[in-house]
């Protein structure tokens, strides 16, 4: 009789152990199967915590400026980007406005002390497009004061 | 593959060796989501500075302050420009950190660890006005290559250290020594490890001057990183870039020190006046010293509208490099008639000036103000661009403000 009794009590743990692996399994197969027909499904969770807007394209052009580096787009952008953003920001090129002698005369000035490389054909392209797009304005001896932005002081 | 593309990929792959694992859906990341530590910096946050600063630059990080940014007596961190010449060092580490002294004018070569010079020396406070000796050069035509500073690159910080000639007189110097060196820890845009971004310094007198201090606390804290932490040289009154950043030797020369940015046509002017535009060969250009007189209005911010009767409060700093500043006036009619500001003490030597005046208009219109500052050697500020120089340092011309009275 107890024989009996452990014999079936065994049979039934057994059968509930069964129905426990095989819910699992249905679970965990029912999950994948979802996941394989909705595979954003983890990336949707991660973006709504700490996802942040995708990064620029890094060629994108908006209002004629290469948003990336801010330079205008016109011809030589591209050559002008590879060469000249790699040690310094874009930002040093679009400050300084200078004639094509003396932007001849600053390359050359890259080459012997800053480890500049040869430009070749390049140059050309390079100061053509700086002396086109970021010429020189003439200041005099003192400019006027401009962009003032107006507001009211209770003095 | 696009270079930032590849900068991802090369970190996530090393992040995986950190974490010993591949990270799960690290190539679905990629696509919508740049880890924090690869984002684009924000200066502001990074460096604690006001948002209204000025950012000239972002390699290497040159950024400015606009004159109403000015007011407080003494400079917070939040309004100091930036400028460097290289990248910033990383990952310093205090207790590592040491100085070596050496040249051909020590006796003996010495190197000592912070908590030394810490213990060591006696500890002296100052104000100390540094500005860029580029400061105000976008104004000047023909145009002069660098960047272009307006009006911004100048503060008066507090600072704290050990006087650099304690440390020369505990090492001995020989009696051939004519001009101290720095050298520090920052890299070379091009990152090629031979070249150093810059090493500059001063001669023999400017270096035992009683405020000449190897700092390490900047307005009663630790230096911040960007201004030099944890050992900065300050020489106030010189153009800033003697103030040498990120210190870990000084080097006693027996000849004027031959470091980068001191030869050529770095912080040099011609030494003799030439016409704008004029080309200058490297022997004509002379060593900036003591920076010129100079002021600024920093209240009120330029563009006040105010109320016909209604007298305006301005005030403002005035220094004049080695020298103190005499005298402090202001034009409100582009320089037929001045009127004198009240004009306080400096706090220490080589500390600015504060100013302060009452001014009252006829009528209403449109009105500069302009201030112009006169050292003790009756040296005054000039109303237009002082001479045209090939780098374009040492503009000092008057600062001037737009006010409205309706």
């Amino acid at each position: 009789m107890d024989q009996e009794k452990t014999f079936r009590n065994q049979v039934k743990k057994i059968y509930r152990l069964l129905i426990i692996l095989f819910s699992l399994f249905v679970i965990t197969g029912g999950g994948l199967v979802y996941y394989m027909v909705n595979p954003d499904i983890f990336d949707n969770k991660s973006k709504t915590v700490i996802a942040i807007p995708a990064d620029i394209d890094e060629d994108l052009i908006e209002n004629g400026i290469h948003v990336r580096t801010g330079l205008v787009n016109a011809e030589g952008l591209m050559t002008v980007v590879n060469n000249c953003t790699n040690c310094h920001s874009s930002k040093l090129v679009t400050q300084n406005r200078m004639t094509t002698e003396r932007w001849n005369e600053t390359i050359k000035w890259m080459q012997e002390t800053q480890n500049l490389w040869d430009l070749g054909k390049n140059q050309d392209i390079i100061v053509n497009y700086l002396v086109t797009n970021y010429p020189p304005i003439a200041k005099g001896r003192r400019m006027v004061l401009k962009d003032i932005n107006w507001y009211e002081l209770s003095n | 593959m696009k270079r930032r593309d590849f900068v991802k990929k090369a970190t996530l792959s090393s992040f995986a060796t950190l974490i010993g694992t591949e990270l799960v859906f690290g190539s679905q990341m990629l696509k919508g989501y740049t880890p924090l530590a690869l984002q684009d910096p924000d200066p502001f946050k990074m460096f604690n500075k006001n948002k209204e600063m000025i950012v000239l630059n972002d390699k290497p990080w040159n950024i400015e302050a606009q004159a109403h940014l000015l007011d407080d007596k003494i400079t917070p961190n939040s309004c100091m420009f930036i400028r460097n010449n290289g990248l910033i060092p990383e990952n310093i580490d205090p207790k590592e950190w040491s100085l070596t002294i050496d040249g051909e004018s020590v006796k003996n070569k010495k190197i000592y660890t912070l908590a030394e010079l810490k213990s060591k020396f006696k500890h002296h406070s100052y104000q100390l006005t540094l500005e860029c000796g580029g400061n105000g050069r976008s104004e000047f035509d023909p145009p002069a290559k660098g960047n272009q500073w307006t009006v911004g690159a100048v503060h008066c910080a507090s600072w704290t250290g050990i006087r650099l000639r304690d440390i020369l007189e505990d090492v001995g110097i020989k009696n051939d020594a004519v001009y101290i060196g720095y050298h520090a820890t920052d890299k070379h845009l091009s990152m090629d490890p031979n070249k150093e971004p810059i090493s500059r310094g001063c001669p023999m007198s400017k270096a035992l001057q009683d405020e000449t201090i190897l700092a390490f606390k900047m307005n009663g804290e630790d230096i911040p990183v960007v201004h030099g932490y944890p050992l900065r040289l300050v020489a106030g009154g010189w153009p800033a870039s003697v103030s040498g950043k990120w210190v870990n030797r000084i080097s006693v020369r027996n000849k004027i020190h031959d470091g980068t940015k001191m030869t050529g046509t770095a912080y040099r002017v011609p030494c003799k006046p030439v016409a704008p535009g004029e080309k200058v060969k490297d022997e004509d250009m002379c060593i900036i010293e003591s920076m010129p007189v100079k002021s600024i209005i920093t209240y009120p911010k330029t563009g006040a509208l105010i109320s016909k009767g209604k007298s305006l409060n301005i005030r403002g700093h005035a220094w004049a490099g080695e020298l103190e500043v005499s005298k402090m006036e202001y034009s409100i009619d582009f320089g037929s008639t001045w009127k004198t500001c009240s004009l306080e003490k400096p706090s220490n030597r080589l500390a600015w000036q504060h100013f302060s005046a009452s001014v009252n208009f006829p009528k209403p219109g449109y009105y500069e103000v302009w201030a112009r500052a006169t050292d003790t050697n009756s040296i005054a500020q000039p109303m237009l661009l002082p001479g045209w120089n090939p780098k374009g340092y040492l503009n000092n011309a008057c600062h001037r403000i737009a006010i409205k009275v309706k």
